[in-house]
């Protein structure tokens, strides 16, 4: 059989395979690939936010009123884990593995056998990280950032978390280079690399990020193995080794780590806004670079999490300065964004709500960003809840709102139904504001004092501390909602058409809604 | 709702908390208090310096942020489709790009150059006139002045600790300064550059006191330099900032600073304390009967041993001895008592000879006696027993 | 699979092995977790799951490999491999970074700061001790070793492993001409030769051990030479059995002048190992 277009395919070939496990189990192929991650990114946030209430019920009020203060350290670590390896990376890469191939016109993934392990390797290595919790000195709770020596007083769970960092770390690894390569290797004919969609870009930038920065992770958990169980001196004085080297090594692979948590989040935004602005994307080639800018530099900026540590000056200014830098190209983004609406046509669907209120409110995590970067404040700053209102504005409302536009966007080419517009905005809203309840008040606990990772606190911390909680359980709540929406569109709904919405440009809405089984498996001409 | 409608509703609401902000901090909020919003001035030169910075910051970022809500809110509400807004199609400008990526670098060059100098300042510990050298333990802090031969540790005072257990006898809200108050404070003179040496013993903490400005981190095996020139008396305080295993969050630091003078009759005092070992108080050596000795042992290990040896004295891993059936607990009677009263040097199980002598025997008999430890029959320690040791 | 045309990018319909595999590879961790903490059933479980994990990596070549000789791979599907081995080698390349930034930040930072660098720390904590590379620390200044010297057995070593990169490039000319005694000598040379370095290596090790009194715990230098010529013996291994496979790959006649990528990225991958080789003897023997 020659290779055919994709409406007139046969039966036997061009459905998924028959049998659920076979189906699910062993399948190589990118759309089912993609939902399998994308459903386990939204089991795990799941996970993670039950984590996440205990600690904001713990800190309720003041006393230790729920849980004891081993666990809540558990908790905060688990919670750290689970939210960045377990749901933000898995449904970005879910994204990646369903819109890439459909978006440059290629057939499948590159590789679709290291796709699906690299799959269901997330699985094991959470199996191995959650069993920790019923160990008898229970869970991890060194922090997600892991610092010796503390993190060799974990007793039993301590070689689980060193080998689920592994696993997870050739998981998203094996993914990566599936990506970079299916990106270099794969596009149509005509599709260049200057005309491929932002969110291949920023996946193309990502998944060198990860290649680049996992294996340095791995290094420096098994320097942390061997330290404790073959008598390596690689983090202790006495041996000639230091505590804080883990600490470089760490945040080597740490600070790109959270660019790789936004960058494709940055994709997605640059696809919806220009969509429902009805205008092309504004400054498509400078995007382009700013992308590559913040990848380059995230690599010379680790410094900026070890202001306290004493470094030498000329260590902390050098990190100072270039951490500073990084506003220049992500500020290139929101003005382009902000261009991109200006005098288009707009209407607010739920994916443009998620994407204005990602570019305003990661603008507010990006400003305290800059406010941290500069060495002699963050000396006050760090290790405080300035710090945490920081990342989760940067995390919650950037990637996951990202993802959360991200799903909205899509689900009707993914399903075929249109989603509950209604339910949807009802979902932004709930979150948008409960959100703020949630983290904005942790500015003030962070600059008038209260450190974090403490399961307990000052009275004078009691009141913006029950705020925060109310919102942190009020936006937990709301997140029924979204997979009540889900659920539902998955069932039924009105009819999508290929294009679903009105501004949209790019391969994948030249595709039917739902997008059949196998596309493009003779390659489109893009001119 | 309509959309309109729900648009405003959002625009007030953020700027209602941006009003918020900055009304609190307008109003300079106490930080202390309930509702503080913002970073204390502190009584330093160097918090001043780290005040001013993060307002000037702060300023800039705020004027930045505003004007990317207002360029956001002002497209959403004029180029909307149902108000008959057609696209435009430009999508690219040199000019306008070059604009927008050299402002923002003026801007951080502007902010780059005093956070410079101030660093500069932080960073130089020379010319002080007397160190502190500070440790941190799993979890209290020891502090060494290192001029004046004088040696303490300090850890979260009692009221707290009884009231951060679960269901405490007492209420958090019913103690003063819970959680940020110590047994011993750490007394220094005001106008005076103190060199702050630091390292710890066990994990990694972190040294903070807001009100001076900095926090500096604590790494075994190394020192770390910090400085502070108080200028008023008063009494500051702080915790530990680097999470340091399950207590981390009950580890406060304060710092009474005194003038010149009282601060000398303080070093005076304490020397003599030294000299006459440990206070001869007049505390009742009398005996005590198992049950009462027990049940002070078990209220005092619960707060002052559990963190470490575990509430079933099983231990934890191989940091922590379990102490069901140590050999040091069942064999020589002093050598037992001694790792009470001296510490074992080198290791976190520090000296808890602050504790009173009705405590420690309570304590030595509820370990010797706990968790089946008593299978030999059971083995009582009295009040004038530790005395003796002493 | 049959109804895709030749030109047709090859997408396998499904594979059991990751799914058979993964098991395998939670056992291995979990049991060797489990060994670490004391457990009895760590050790078994650890070899079954060893077992399955070398079981997947098998059959997963081999169909593979089936795959490769039935003509199912065109030459974008051989391009996606090549992308896909640079990458994976390029990951390792950073996996070795951090190793050599853990020598790197110990010769230049922490040891001087332990010995002078920093007046504090040395004079209050480490009794002003004066410490050169190499260095146990100052926690362990009367235990007596040997550091390892650069310019015997090492050298030749050295020199054995730049040979096995001329004879597998050797190999590869002769493949590009079809020379099948000529591969078959080179390959199987260069087999050899990693065969010679690794025991070399181990009589190395043993020497450190018995007469050296070097160990992986002579504190950072013990470390930083064990961790780094470790993970590097741990690499010309594999690559042996890779070059090994080829071998035997090449002796069924599976590779043409045109078409050898397999050959390829397993040469690709011993290079690597070469030059990973080159900068580690610099850094870890001579300097
Ligand atoms: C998605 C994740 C993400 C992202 C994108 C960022 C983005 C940034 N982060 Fe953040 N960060 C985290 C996740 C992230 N961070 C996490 C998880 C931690 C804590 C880790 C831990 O300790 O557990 C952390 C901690 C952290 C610290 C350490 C704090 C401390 O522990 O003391 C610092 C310090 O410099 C910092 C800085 C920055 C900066 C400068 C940016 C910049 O990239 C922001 C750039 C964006 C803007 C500036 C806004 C838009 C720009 C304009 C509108 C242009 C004009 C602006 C100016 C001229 C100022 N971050
Ligand atoms: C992508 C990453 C990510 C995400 C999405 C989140 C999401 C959230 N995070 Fe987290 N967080 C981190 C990354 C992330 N976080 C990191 C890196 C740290 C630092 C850890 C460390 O110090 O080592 C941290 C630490 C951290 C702390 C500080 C802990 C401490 O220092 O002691 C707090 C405290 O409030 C917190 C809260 C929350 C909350 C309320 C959410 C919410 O957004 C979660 C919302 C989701 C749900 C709630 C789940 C869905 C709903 C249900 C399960 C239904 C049931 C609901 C109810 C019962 C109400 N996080
Ligand atoms: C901060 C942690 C910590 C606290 C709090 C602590 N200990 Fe210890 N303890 C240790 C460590 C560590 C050792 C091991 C010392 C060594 O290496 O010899 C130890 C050893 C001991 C031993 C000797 C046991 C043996 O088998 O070696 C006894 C007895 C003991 N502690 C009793 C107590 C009592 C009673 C208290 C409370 C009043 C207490 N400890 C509080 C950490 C602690
Ligand atoms: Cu000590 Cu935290
Ligand atoms: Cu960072």
């Amino acid at each position: 059989m020659t290779a055919t277009t994709h409406d007139t395919h046969d039966a036997h070939h061009h459905g998924p395979p028959p049998g659920f496990f076979k189906r699910w189990l062993f399948t190589t192929n990118h759309k089912d690939l993609g939902v399998l991650y994308m459903l386990f990114g939204l089991l795990m946030f799941f996970v993670g936010g039950a984590m996440a209430m205990v600690i904001r019920a713990e800190l309720f009020q003041p006393g230790l009123n729920l849980v004891d203060p081993h666990f809540f350290n558990q908790m905060t670590t688990m919670h750290a884990l689970v939210m960045i390896f377990g749901a933000v990376m898995p449904a970005f890469t879910g994204l990646a593995n369903w819109l890439i191939p459909v978006q440059i016109g290629a057939p499948d993934m590159a590789l679709p056998r290291i796709n699906n392990w690299a799959f269901w390797l997330l699985p094991a290595g959470f199996v191995l990280l959650l069993a920790t919790l019923f160990l008898p000195g229970g869970a991890p709770a060194g922090g997600w950032t892991m610092y010796p020596p503390l993190v060799l007083q974990l007793g039993d769970s301590f070689p689980f978390l060193i080998f689920a960092v592994h696993i997870l770390g050739i998981s998203s690894i094996m993914g990566s280079i599936n990506i970079v390569a299916t990106i270099l290797n794969m596009r149509a004919p005509g599709m260049t690399l200057m005309k491929m969609p932002l969110f291949v870009w920023a996946w193309l930038i990502t998944a060198f990020l990860i290649v680049a920065v996992m294996p340095v992770l791995a290094g420096a958990v098994t320097m942390l193995l061997t330290d404790q169980y073959f008598g390596t001196s690689f983090f202790s004085a006495a041996g000639g080794g230091d505590p804080v080297m883990f600490q470089h090594i760490f945040w080597f692979f740490g600070h790109p780590e959270v660019y790789i948590l936004i960058l494709p989040a940055f994709g997605i935004v640059s696809a919806i806004i220009p969509t429902f602005a009805r205008k092309p994307l504004f400054g498509y080639s400078s995007m382009v670079y700013a992308t590559a800018s913040i990848a380059f530099l995230s690599f010379i900026v680790w410094g900026h999490h070890m202001f306290t540590v004493g470094m030498p000056l000329a260590g902390q200014l050098f990190f100072m300065y270039a951490t500073m830098l990084v506003a220049v190209p992500t500020g290139v983004k929101i003005f382009n964004w902000m261009a991109t609406m200006w005098q288009g046509s707009m209407t607010f669907e739920t994916p443009m709500l998620f994407s204005i209120a990602f570019v305003l409110l990661f603008t507010i995590g990006g400003l305290s960003g800059v406010m941290l970067a500069l060495a002699p404040v963050d000396l006050q700053y760090h290790d405080t809840y300035f710090v945490v209102a920081h990342f989760h504005y940067v995390l919650v409302t950037g990637a996951v709102f990202s993802i959360m536009a991200a799903v909205y966007f899509w689900l009707p080419k993914w399903t075929g139904n249109m989603y509950d517009e209604k339910l949807g905005k009802w979902h932004f809203w709930l979150s948008t504001i409960t959100v703020n309840v949630l983290f904005f008040p942790q500015h003030f606990l962070g600059l008038a004092g209260m450190p974090r990772r403490i399961p307990d606190y000052a009275v004078q911390f009691a009141e913006f501390n029950m705020i925060s909680s109310i919102g942190g359980f009020a936006f937990g709540l709301s997140q029924l909602l979204f997979v009540y929406i889900i659920v539902k569109c998955v069932r039924g709904g009105e009819k999508a058409t290929s294009e679903v919405w009105e501004g949209a440009r790019g391969l994948e809405w030249t595709l039917p809604s739902p997008a059949p089984y196998h596309t493009f498996e003779t390659p489109p001409v893009v001119k | 709702m309509n959309q309109n409608k729900l648009t405003r509703l959002f625009v007030a609401s953020v700027a209602m908390l941006v009003m918020l902000f900055s009304a609190g901090v307008a109003a300079e909020s106490d930080w202390r208090r309930p509702w503080g919003v913002n970073l204390p001035q502190g009584v330093t030169s160097l918090s001043e310096v780290s005040y001013s910075m993060h307002m000037l910051t702060f300023w800039i970022v705020t004027v930045i942020g505003i004007v990317v809500f207002a360029g956001v809110f002002f497209s959403v509400w004029k180029f909307r489709k149902s108000q008959g807004a057609k696209p435009a199609t430009w999508h690219h400008s040199t000019a306008v790009e070059i604009v927008w990526t050299a402002v923002p670098f003026l801007i951080l060059l502007g902010i780059a150059i005093p956070a410079t100098q101030a660093m500069i300042k932080m960073e130089d510990t020379s010319g002080y006139e007397m160190t502190v050298k500070v440790t941190g333990y799993q979890w209290m802090w020891e502090y060494e002045y290192l001029d004046e031969d004088i040696q303490f540790f300090s850890r979260l005072d009692r009221d707290s600790d009884r009231a951060r257990q679960r269901n405490p006898e007492i209420r958090p809200r019913d103690v003063e300064h819970y959680l940020l108050n110590v047994d011993n404070p750490l007394v220094v003179p005001v106008n005076t550059k103190i060199r702050f040496l630091l390292t710890a013993n066990d994990v990694i903490h972190s040294w903070w006191v807001p009100e001076l400005g900095w926090k500096k981190d604590t790494i075994p095996g190394f020192i770390n330099e910090a400085w502070a020139e108080i200028r008023e008396p008063g009494t500051y305080r702080g915790q530990c900032a680097e999470l340091c295993g399950r207590d981390h969050g009950f580890m406060p630091i304060v710092v009474v600073a005194k003038t010149q003078e009282d601060y000398e009759l303080w070093v005076a005092e304490q020397q003599e304390d030294a000299n006459g070992e440990v206070a001869a108080d007049d505390e009742d050596l009398s005996d005590m009967g198992m049950d009462e000795l027990m049940a002070i042992g078990e209220g005092v290990y619960g707060n002052q041993c559990m963190a470490c040896h575990q509430a079933g004295g099983e231990g934890m891993g191989d940091m922590f001895p379990a102490l069901v059936g140590s050999e040091k607990v069942l064999g020589d009677r002093d050598e037992y008592k001694s790792i009470l009263i001296d510490g074992v040097s080198g290791t976190s199980m520090q000296s808890f000879a602050n504790l009173s002598n009705q405590e420690l025997a309570g304590v030595l008999t509820y370990v010797r006696n706990a968790w089946g430890n008593d299978e030999d029959g059971e083995v009582v320690f009295q009040p004038a027993d530790v005395d003796a040791a002493r | 699979m049959s109804s895709h045309s030749k030109d047709a990018y090859f997408v396998p319909e499904d594979s059991r092995w990751p799914v058979f595999g993964v098991p395998g590879m939670v056992l291995l961790a979990a049991g060797f977790s489990i060994y670490l903490n004391g457990g009895s059933s760590g050790m078994p479980m650890m070899i079954v799951g060893a077992i399955i994990t070398l079981m997947m990596t098998v059959m997963w070549f081999r169909d593979v490999i089936i795959e490769d000789v039935t003509g199912k791979y065109n030459a974008q599907v051989d391009m996606s491999y090549r992308q896909g081995m640079a990458w994976f080698i390029f990951s390792e390349v950073m996996f070795f970074a951090a190793f050599f930034g853990a020598l790197f930040y110990a010769r230049v930072f922490s040891i001087p700061w332990l010995s002078g660098a920093d007046p504090a720390t040395s004079q209050f904590l480490w009794d002003s001790v004066s410490l050169a590379w190499p260095t146990a620390g100052p926690g362990f200044l009367d235990l007596d070793y040997t550091p390892m010297g650069a310019w015997a057995l090492p050298t030749i070593n050295t020199m054995i492993l730049l040979t096995s990169g001329v004879t597998l490039t050797i190999a590869h000319h002769a493949m590009k001409h079809n020379d099948r005694r000529k591969i078959i000598l080179g390959l199987a040379a260069t087999v050899l030769l990693g065969a010679i370095f690794m025991s070399v290596q181990i009589y190395e090790y043993v020497h450190a051990y018995q007469d050296l009194n070097l160990r992986m715990d002579t504190g950072i230098y013990g470390s930083t030479f064990f961790m780094l010529t470790g993970f590097h013996g741990l690499h010309v291994t594999l690559g042996a059995i890779a070059l090994f496979v080829i071998l035997l790959r090449v002796m069924r006649g599976h590779f043409t002048a045109e078409k050898h990528f397999g050959f390829e990225a397993a040469a690709w991958y011993w290079h690597f190992v070469d030059v990973v080789w080159l900068i580690l003897f610099v850094f870890v023997y001579v300097i």
